[in-house]
C-alpha cells in the first residue's frame, strides 16, 4: 500500500463524515478543523471511521497526529510498518 | 378517525412543503411511525403519527406547500369504515384553509419521485447541477445517491422537465435557515425577560476520568466529553423543575421527563436543536449513541418531528477552539438554556492551594416569568457536583 492508497483511505474517512467536502480543495498541511467547519464530534467520527477502514487503533493521545491529511498518511504508514504490514 | 395535520416543528415554522409520503393509503401505521417528510426552513423533517390505524385518505400531495394545521391525511383508527369525503374539518383547520393546489415551481423541482429517498449530499449536488429531482432514478437500493445524480447528469432528459427560470433551491437554503433562526430568536428576545447566571466549573475530574475510560475502550465505544455534560445537565435539570418544561399561553408546565435539545451547528451555517428524549435516564453509552446519531442526521440526514418539538430545555456547547463564554438565548416555548464555553486551563485556587485546572464557564439563560437566578444557581451547583464524580454518571 503506497502513500496514494493511504491518502485515499484518509479521504474516504473524511468524506464519510463530511460528504459535502468531497469536491472541496483540501490542504494536506492544515488541520481539517482550520479549513472547514469540522468540530471535535466530526473528528471523533473521522477517527473511528479511519479505524474501521484500516484496522489501525488510534489511541486518543495520538489524535493530534491525524488532524491533517499529511499527518494522517504518515501516521498510518508508521503504524502499518510497526504492524509488519507495510511494504515501504 | 383522526386528522393528521401539518405540525409546527418549532416556534419559527408556519408553513411546510410536503416532499414525500412514506406510507400510502391503505397502509397500517403505528403511533410514532414517520409517515411523511416535510421540507421546512431547517431542512427536511420526517413527521410522525400520534395514532395507530390505517392511513385512509391523503389530502395534500407531494410538492404542496401548506400552512401549519392543514389536514395532510386522515387516519382510520379502530374498526371504522373507510372515510367518506365529508369528514368535518375542525375549527383550527377551517380558520386556516388549505390553499388551492398550486405547487410552485421551486417546490416541484425539489421533490423526489414518490417513495424514492435521496441522500442529502445527492440532493444538494442535484440542485447545484440544476437537475429536476423528479427526473432522477433511484439505484437498486431505492435510494438516490451521488452516483445516481452523476449518472443522470449525462442524461439530457433529467433537465428537460425543469421549468425555465425556477431558482435552484438547495435542500437547506441558508437564507431561509437564517430567517427561521431570526424569527425564533426575535420572538424569544422580545417576549422572554432573560436572566443569565454563570459558574466556572472545574472539569479536570471529568476529563481525567474520560481519558482513562477512553484509553480502555475500543474506538467505536469512546465517549466525547459532550456526552458527560449532556447527562449531567439532564440530571441537574431534573433536580430543578422550574428550568425544565414549556410555557404555553402564559402558563408554565414543568415536565417530569427531561428531553434535552442539543444545539448542533450545520456545516455552512445555521443551527438546529433536536432533542435527546429522556436524556436523564440514559447511560453514557446511550447518550453518546444518540448524540452521534443526531449529529450525523443534522449534517446529512433527516430529523424526526418528535425530536424537533419535544425538547424541554436546550444544551449548547460552543466547543474547542471557540470562546470562553456563551450567553444563550432561550428557544420558546422552553424556559431555560444551558451554554458551555470552551474548556480552558486556568489558575485554580482551592483549599488555599493554587494549581492549574481545565475549566469551563457554564451559563444558564433563564426565563424570569418562570424562575429567578437562584434556581439557575441551584442548577449550576448540582451540575458542578455531578461533574466532580463522573464515574457515577
Amino acid at each position: 500500500m503506497n502513500d496514494a492508497d493511504l491518502e485515499r483511505q484518509v479521504r474516504a474517512a473524511l468524506y464519510s463524515v463530511a460528504p459535502d467536502l468531497e469536491s472541496e480543495p483540501l490542504d494536506p498541511d492544515r488541520r481539517y478543523r482550520d479549513q472547514f467547519e469540522f468540530d471535535s464530534m466530526d473528528f471523533l467520527h473521522f477517527a473511528t471511521e479511519l479505524h474501521r477502514l484500516t484496522g489501525i487503533d488510534i489511541p486518543e493521545s495520538d489524535y493530534r497526529r491525524v488532524e491533517t491529511l499529511k499527518g494522517a498518511v504518515a501516521y498510518l504508514k508508521e503504524k502499518r510498518i510497526a504492524k509488519g504490514g507495510g511494504d515501504a | 378517525m383522526s386528522e393528521f395535520r401539518m405540525p409546527s416543528l418549532g416556534a419559527d415554522m408556519d408553513v411546510g412543503t410536503l416532499v414525500e409520503w412514506m406510507k400510502h393509503p391503505g397502509d397500517h401505521v403505528t403511533r410514532g411511525d414517520a409517515i411523511a417528510a416535510v421540507e421546512t426552513q431547517k431542512g427536511v423533517i420526517e413527521i410522525e403519527v400520534f395514532e395507530t390505524g390505517i392511513l385512509d385518505d391523503i389530502r395534500v400531495q407531494v410538492g404542496q406547500r401548506v400552512p401549519v394545521g392543514t389536514v395532510l391525511a386522515v387516519i382510520r383508527t379502530g374498526n371504522e369504515a373507510p372515510a367518506a369525503q365529508t369528514v368535518a374539518e375542525k375549527p383550527a383547520a377551517a380558520a386556516r384553509p388549505t390553499p388551492p393546489v398550486a405547487p410552485v415551481a421551486a417546490a416541484v423541482s425539489s421533490v423526489t419521485p414518490a417513495g424514492a429517498k435521496i441522500t442529502p449530499a445527492a440532493r444538494r449536488r442535484a440542485l447545484e447541477l440544476h437537475l429536476d429531482l423528479l427526473a432522477l432514478r433511484a439505484g437498486a437500493d431505492g435510494v438516490i445517491g451521488l452516483r445516481e445524480v452523476e449518472a443522470s447528469r449525462a442524461a439530457p432528459a433529467a433537465t428537460a422537465s425543469r421549468p425555465p427560470g425556477a431558482a435552484a433551491k438547495p435542500g437547506i437554503d441558508m437564507s431561509e435557515m437564517r430567517k427561521a433562526i431570526a424569527a425564533a430568536m426575535a420572538k424569544s428576545w422580545r417576549e422572554i425577560p432573560h436572566y443569565f447566571v454563570s459558574s466556572t466549573i472545574d472539569v479536570e475530574p471529568m476529563l481525567a476520568w474520560l481519558e482513562r475510560e477512553n484509553a480502555r475502550r475500543s474506538m467505536p465505544e469512546r465517549l466525547h466529553y459532550a456526552a458527560l455534560l449532556i447527562k449531567a445537565t439532564a440530571l441537574a435539570l431534573k433536580a430543578v423543575p422550574v428550568l425544565n418544561g414549556h410555557r404555553v399561553n402564559d402558563v408554565f408546565a414543568p415536565s417530569s421527563q427531561v428531553h434535552l435539545g442539543i444545539a448542533i451547528a450545520m456545516r455552512g451555517g445555521g443551527l438546529i436543536a433536536p432533542a435527546i428524549l429522556d436524556a436523564d435516564t440514559l447511560d453514557l453509552a446511550d447518550v453518546m449513541t444518540h448524540l452521534d446519531d443526531l449529529v450525523v442526521r443534522v449534517r446529512g440526514g433527516r430529523l424526526r418531528s418528535s425530536e424537533m418539538t419535544a425538547a424541554t430545555a436546550t444544551f449548547s456547547n460552543l466547543g474547542e477552539d471557540t470562546a470562553d463564554t456563551l450567553q444563550p438565548v432561550i428557544y420558546p416555548p422552553q424556559v431555560a438554556i444551558v451554554g458551555c464555553g470552551r474548556i480552558v486551563e486556568r489558575a485554580w485556587a482551592e483549599h488555599a492551594v493554587l494549581s492549574t485546572r481545565r475549566t469551563m464557564v457554564v451559563t444558564v439563560g433563564g426565563d424570569h416569568r418562570v424562575s429567578d437566578g437562584r434556581a439557575a444557581a441551584r442548577f449550576l451547583g448540582h451540575l458542578n457536583e455531578l461533574l466532580q464524580h463522573p464515574e457515577r454518571l
